[in-house]
Order: structure tokens, then sequence, then C-alpha cells
């Protein structure tokens, strides 16, 4: 009587970055790829955004930022999350960033940043291949 | 310490879990909850319903603050459907909900419907269940955006909210038969609109017609409110208080509820199984290709097959 495990989502906007439609077109095609989506709006705090991660108990937080402040809220992430005991969690990003923020971002544990053009189908496929819902 | 345990002292990580494995039918969850079940029945269960876009999810955000004013600590259950296409869903009830995130007396959920059809999931009942084990005094179900027939909510609320909004017109009339004859307290949010007296005139006129619904007592208050500006929505908790008193307060009512509960959860544990055990051993059982290829080759008619199926799988031995 086990079903498939869904695949959990948070599509979450940290920071004072109000342009939400790329966060919204990926929220649709991770919905269209089957995926549960959890999306919790804008100005969120690192915090908040874990929090939500937690209570929702998602497999995944997609970032995005398109404001330049990734370099702190997107590590800031992954230091709650591992202090919550959470770091389970697979976290990606999406947005503006120039070549070294990336490097530094894989390091702090961004497990993958995705920059503008990359296609919709990519960004999918990416999450079936890098994130296992819960136990499976 | 046991995942029960961990649930009981309000760890949150151990309740997200548990629902999230509830949600995918992960067998051990059954185990927890049985564990669990001890410790529930302590929290005031409401449900709030009516169609997308009414404001359910900006008054359930607003009486949550009214609610941790008042000391009491809050779980809120929100639903949003599921794609019948591609099985995914996008949950945004959180999006009005921000600002309680980080308030430690609030649990916010949310969850999909994954194909189950009567306004909440098949997990919802479960899931209160463990929000209540956890300690919240109030639990806060946000009912899918519903049409006519969607009216789980009832058996596992004390009191159901119906909101609505003016310029409904005739729909109002077509809600007749379903939705509107679960509720406990009517609101008609988005007051400021033109035709909301009207509404209100509606649904009393329906509440007038309808005696028999409130012959133990309790008839169910219209309101009105504007949840965005936290209009009226004090008012909604008073009578909340006032029907949990009412409920309290008859000696009938309660036992009476509580074996219609009773009897609803159990029948809908047994169906679920049934259905979820049964089904899936027929399903992946030859005998159901082979039915399905006799039905679409003419060979068979799809009654005959169904009784012959069940009658096998039921009263093994018969033909």
């Amino acid at each position: 009587m086990n079903q498939k495990r869904k695949i959990r989502v948070l599509v979450a906007k940290p920071g004072l970055d109000g342009h939400d439609r790329g966060a919204r077109i990926i929220a649709r095609a991770y919905r269209d790829a089957g995926f549960e989506v959890v999306y919790s709006g804008l100005h969120q705090t690192p915090e908040e955004v874990v929090r939500a991660a937690i209570q929702e108990d998602v497999d995944m937080i997609g970032l995005s930022s398109l404001a330049g402040a990734h370099m702190y809220l997107f590590p800031r992430v992954i230091e709650l999350l591992q202090e919550n005991g959470a770091d389970n969690i697979v976290v990606c990003g999406g947005g503006i960033f120039p070549e070294d923020d990336i490097f530094k971002l894989k390091k702090a544990g961004i497990k993958e940043l995705f920059t503008p053009g990359t296609p919709l189908d990519e960004v999918v496929k990416w999450v079936e291949e890098n994130v296992n819902p819960r136990g499976s | 310490m046991g995942i029960a345990e961990k649930i009981i002292s309000g760890d949150i990580r151990s309740v997200a879990r548990l629902i999230r494995d509830i949600d995918d039918n992960v067998l051990g969850a059954r185990e927890v909850l049985k564990d669990l079940y001890p410790s529930t029945g302590k929290a005031y269960v409401v449900g709030i319903t009516g169609a997308p876009g009414v404001g359910k999810s900006t008054l359930v955000d607003q009486m949550v603050t009214h609610l941790r004013g008042a000391g009491k600590t809050v779980g809120v259950l929100a639903v949003d459907p599921t794609s019948p296409f591609s099985g995914g869903a996008i949950l945004g009830d959180r999006v009005r909900m921000q600002r309680h995130s980080m308030d430690e007396g609030v649990f916010i959920r949310s969850m999909a419907t994954r194909g189950y059809f009567g306004g909440i999931t098949q997990s919802t009942r479960s899931a209160i269940d463990v929000l209540d084990a956890m300690g919240k005094d109030c639990i806060i179900v946000e009912t899918v955006g519903v049409g006519q027939d969607e009216i789980d909510i009832v058996q596992s609320a004390h009191t159901t909210i119906i909101v609505l909004v003016p310029g409904m017109g005739d729909d109002v009339q077509a809600l007749k038969a379903g939705i509107l004859e679960i509720g406990d307290i009517f609101v008609i949010n988005k007051a400021d609109r033109e035709g909301a007296d009207r509404t209100v005139n509606d649904i009393r006129l329906m509440i007038e017609m309808d005696e028999k619904r409130y012959k133990d007592g309790w008839k169910p208050p219209i309101l009105t409110a504007q949840a965005v500006f936290d209009k009226g929505v004090k008012e909604i908790l008073d009578e909340i208080d006032k029907h949990r008193k009412h409920l309290q307060s008859s000696a009938q009512i309660q036992p009476l509820r509580k074996y219609e509960k009773a009897r609803n959860d159990l029948s809908e544990m047994i169906k679920d199984k049934i259905i979820h055990d049964v089904l899936d051993e027929i399903i992946q059982s030859g005998e159901f290709e082979k039915s399905l290829q006799l039905i679409v080759k003419g060979e068979i008619d799809p009654y005959t097959a169904c009784d012959t199926i069940v009658s096998k799988k039921l009263k093994p031995g018969t033909k």
C-alpha cells in the first residue's frame, strides 16, 4: 500500500527583492512536473524560510534572488538548516549571480545555481535527479 | 524518545514529518497515530470553507492573530488543490499567513488534495489528531476553495464557518442543498462590496426556512466582515466561542456528536483501508487486466466483470 512519495518543494524569495515572476514560473514548472510546491511569498527572512521549510517538511528549498543580497541570504539559510538539524533539505538558487559568487555559494552548501536563460526542463530535471523524497 | 513522545512534547520536526508520512501513506505512520490517540481530543477544531477567493486564508490569518492575543496556541491546516493532470500542486495559503511564521505558538501546514474530493484531504483527519496531540489549543482547517458539495470538514470540525462574498446572486440559490446546510456560522466577507445586505438577507431567508436544522438550539448567526482590514473578525471569534459553549452545555449534543464523529471516522478509515489494500491487489492481479481486454473487445460488459472480480475477492472459494 506504499504509494510513491511526492517531492515537496518550498519556493521562497528571501530579502527585499520584489520580483517574483521568475519564482512563480519555476513554481508552476515544478507543479507541472508533479511536485507539491509550497510558495511562501515575498520578503522572507532566512529564518522564516527555514521555519516554513521545516513545518512543511519539504525535500528542497528553491531560493530566488535578483537583488544582489544572495551572498548573505543564501549561506544563512544553509546555516539555519544545520542549526535546526534539517540539513538533509537540498537548497538550490535561481537568479542573477556573478561567476565568483556561484563558486562561493556552492562551497557554502548551495547545491546548484540557475541563471537566466536556463530552460525550465533543465531546472525540473535537476530536481528529479538530485532530490529524493524522504525515505526513498 | 519515541516519535509519539516527541510529538506530544511539541517537537516541530517530528510533527511535520509524521504529517508527511500520513500524506504519503507510510505504514509506520499508523502505529504512531495509535500511540498519539490517547493524547487527542483536547483541541477545539474550527473549519473554514467557501468558494475560491472569498478570503478564507486572510480570515484565518486574522483569526490566528486574535487567538494568539488571547494566549491560545494555534495549528493551521490549509488545503489547496492537486492538479489532476500532473499530480503536482501549488500550495499558496502561507502567503497570507507569513507574519505568523516566526511565532512558536503557531504551526502552519499546507496540504494538497491529492485527488480527494471532500474539500479536505484524506489525511486531514489524522493531521488534526497530530496537531491536537502536540498540544495546540485551537486547530483551524481551511478547506480547498469549494463549490457545493464538499462538506467533509463538518465531520472533523466542532464549528464550521462558511465564508461567502456579496454578488454571488443566483449561486446562492444553487448552493442551497449542499454546503449551506453545514454552516454553524456564516460570514459575508468583503462586506464593503455592493450587495452585501442582499447576501445577508438571502442567507437569513434560507436559515429561517430550514427550521429542523436548529432544533438543537443553535441558529447559525450571519456576520459581515472585511477580513483584510480585520473588521468583524473579533465578532466571528466571539460566535465561535458561543457555539463552543452551546455544544458543551447540552447534555445531549455532545455524546451524539461524539458518536457521529466516531462512526464517520471509523467507516472512512475502513473504506480507505479496503480501497488501498483490496483495490491495489485487484489491480495488480492478472484478472483485472484480462477483464479490461475483454471489455475493450466488447466480449463482456463492465458490470459483469466487476461483479465477478469483486465476488471472487470478497468471498474466496465462490465463483
